[in-house]
């Protein structure tokens, strides 16, 4: 079966329409949901599928964007690394026009800096191969989803021998996080649609402590219109008969114990320890930094960096809304001061960005 | 941004009657009673210089032939500037003047002007390419970004996204598998039939940088207009849209090189689709879409499964999804 049919069968307006007229139905007590996924939020608007459900259902956009979590701090580091002299910084595109806490990367690399964008961290690698007597570090940013393919990238250059390759590791784990957004005030979720991708490395098993230490459903699922209905669907059915628990709507590619190959690979090269989010603060146990048999490759380990304080730009409520606490429109610079060509903080930034999406697939006023 | 560089800065320094039309080619007066002309500039940077369906020559003909058509012209005369990398292989050069030499004739343009230059190693990224074009026309045609109104039809020439995502298959550390090719072909045969049959066309738009979202946004602005657009009516090749689903792009943000946009009124809309899809080049010419005297300026779509969306104005280079 060709790949566009596959897609096809999950985008069927008849489908959707069945979805959607069976959650109306079904539906009669007020359901906040959150998709935690960036993605999830993206394909939301994408494809209208607010317009679908019933007013008894509220959607919130949660932190699950590794451009947009990702701390001023951590961009402030990243610059500093990218100014060491001869050191070739290479990141996903995004990361590029992220704000610092004074400056981007963008801005770096037009005073000078060798910042080069890649595709993937194995992009990296090659680079680092071709210019053996320059220290080529790699951006690490992501959950559960973008951590292999860093790892994979790490293991090969212990079996090439490179030592010139690093990754400056800012990666974090999404379980952690949704545990720090329900034991907040001012958040009161009643289900979470769970992310596609970090699952099918995790397994729908990670999330069963959703209903068993909160009493939530929740459902993961993929990124078609008809995933993502039938996620909303089952959490409205479980919320309606007042049984949660964890359904796996994403079973072509999520297991219960998820990608164990994977698993263990990350687990080989790195620990896990408390992690700092934008917007959420610092969260314990929600990141992953190298193991010492790893430190190597560790940037923060072989580069020295003097880090000036930290600033949150002023006025940006990029984490409330990573928090799902407002939706974007809230946020008094959303499409002033703050659009997409002109970002204030990252949520503005990044393709799957809660507010980039809201700015570019829903009306509002300019 | 480019748009705010050619406002602040381009369109300020140099403002005249004739630069303040924005459009994809000037109208010009001219001496001669008949008919006006259309001049238009575009300079080719494409990386890589060979891509599946044609070239950096073969689309600095089209592109500018195709700015031309636009108006409404019929494009006569092109110039062709080369900016050469040192160090560029004679036979690389070679393959592409060939390749503008034949896509000239197939256009039935000439080139009557041209110009080399020669930057040292590491600039200028092998070859850089600017084409100028000049066309005449008829003076009963007035076609302009503003003559859109309530009540037009949309009419797309074909697939989109084909040459956008042809091209990127082939860039550095992007590399995947497809069959894919450029759609990059010169519209003014096709442009010429559809003027033949339906004079009143309102609007005519070739979608390439930022793609079908681009241009319908400038339209819809331009006209002051609001466009309602049937996602499901859009024609995308399956392979385009799978590629597209892979790297995550949207295929309404992707370029094309041989494919047009219209607006034309809606007694008219048939006639034009008939002569469209007569035409080898609009075989796949649908309705996508309608104009509206609501919300002027902004383009909604009814998506697949029956939502609805704003189709935005496209930002900068795309990106694939990270995770």
């Amino acid at each position: 079966m060709e790949l566009g049919q596959l897609v096809q069968r999950f985008r069927d307006p008849d489908t959707a329409m069945a979805l959607a007229s069976a959650i109306h139905a079904r539906s009669s007590r007020p359901a906040r949901l959150m998709e935690f996924c960036g993605g999830h939020t993206h394909a939301i608007l994408r494809f209208g599928i607010p317009d679908l459900l019933p007013e008894t259902i509220e959607l919130h956009s949660g932190p699950g964007c590794p451009v947009c979590v990702t701390s001023a701090a951590d961009i402030d580091y990243a610059i500093e690394l990218a100014r060491i002299p001869h050191v070739i910084l290479t990141t996903f595109g995004d990361m590029i026009r992220v704000p610092g806490s004074r400056m981007t990367l963008a801005k770096v690399k037009a005073e000078g800096a060798d910042i080069r964008v890649v595709y993937s961290p194995l992009d990296a690698l090659d680079i680092a191969r071709q210019a053996p007597d320059r220290p080529v570090i790699f951006l690490g940013i992501g959950f559960e989803t973008t951590t292999p393919p860093v790892t994979a990238s790490v293991l090969a250059a212990e079996t090439q021998d490179l030592t010139n390759f690093f990754v400056f590791g800012v990666h974090k784990l999404t379980p952690p996080a949704t545990r720090a957004i329900l034991s907040e005030d001012g958040v009161t979720l009643d289900g979470i649609i769970g992310p596609g991708h970090v699952s099918t490395i995790t397994g729908s098993d990670a999330w069963q402590f959703l209903p068993e230490d909160y009493g939530i459903p929740c459902a993961i699922t993929g990124f078609e219109p008809t995933d993502i209905l039938r996620a909303i669907h089952s959490l409205v059915e479980m919320i309606e008969e007042e049984r949660p628990a964890v359904i796996n709507n994403y079973a072509r590619s999520v297991l219960p114990q998820g990608n164990l190959a994977a698993q263990e690979a990350v687990d080989r090269v790195f620990e896990v320890a408390d992690a700092r989010w934008r917007g959420l603060g610092s969260v314990p146990q929600s990141g992953l930094i190298f193991r010492a048999a790893y430190s190597r490759f560790d940037a923060t380990a072989n580069f020295q960096v003097e880090l000036p304080a930290t600033r949150e730009p002023p006025g940006c409520r990029c984490g409330d809304v990573l928090r799902g606490i407002i939706r974007p429109p809230k946020c008094k610079l959303f499409g002033k001061t703050c659009t997409p060509q002109n970002p204030i903080g990252p949520c503005m930034v990044s393709a799957e960005g809660a507010c980039a999406a809201y700015y570019r697939y829903t009306v509002h006023d300019v | 941004m480019t748009s705010d560089l050619i406002r602040d800065l381009f369109a300020r320094s140099l403002d005249n009657m004739y630069l303040r039309q924005m459009a994809d080619a000037t109208v010009l007066p001219s001496q001669i009673d008949a008919y006006r002309l259309a001049m238009s500039t575009d300079s080719f940077v494409v990386q890589p210089l060979f891509f599946p369906g044609g070239n950096v020559g073969s689309l600095a003909v089209h592109g500018t032939v195709n700015d031309v058509a636009m108006s409404g012209a019929k494009p006569l005369w092109l110039t062709a500037a080369f900016i050469l990398e040192e160090g560029l292989k004679m036979d690389t050069l070679q393959r592409v003047v060939d390749s503008m030499a034949s896509a000239a004739r197939q256009a039935n343009v000439w080139i009557v002007a041209g110009d080399t230059k020669v930057v040292e190693h590491g600039h200028g990224d092998g070859m850089y390419i600017n084409t100028t074009g000049i066309g005449i026309i008829p003076q009963h045609i007035t076609i302009a970004p503003d003559r859109g109104t309530p009540g037009d039809v949309v009419l797309v020439s074909g697939t989109l996204g084909d040459h956008g995502i042809a091209v990127l298959s082939k860039r550095e550390g992007l590399t995947f598998e497809t069959d894919i090719l450029s759609d990059s072909a010169a519209l003014n045969g096709m442009v010429a039939k559809l003027l033949e049959a339906v004079p009143n066309v309102h609007c005519l738009r070739d979608a390439t940088r930022g793609g079908l979202a681009a241009a319908l946004n400038e339209l819809a602005t331009s006209s002051g207009v609001g466009i309602e657009i049937n996602e499901n009516a859009i024609p995308i090749r399956k392979s385009v849209a799978a590629a597209c689903e892979m790297m995550g792009f949207d295929p309404l943000s992707v370029a094309n090189e041989g494919k047009l946009i219209t607006f034309v009124p809606a007694e008219d809309a048939d006639e034009a689709l008939r002569v469209l899809q007569d035409h080898p080049l609009g075989r796949d010419a649908t309705q996508i879409g309608t104009l509206t005297a609501e919300h002027p300026g902004l383009v909604l779509a009814r998506t697949s499964i029956g939502g609805r969306r704003v189709i935005d104005l496209p930002l900068g280079e795309l990106l694939p999804r990270i995770c």
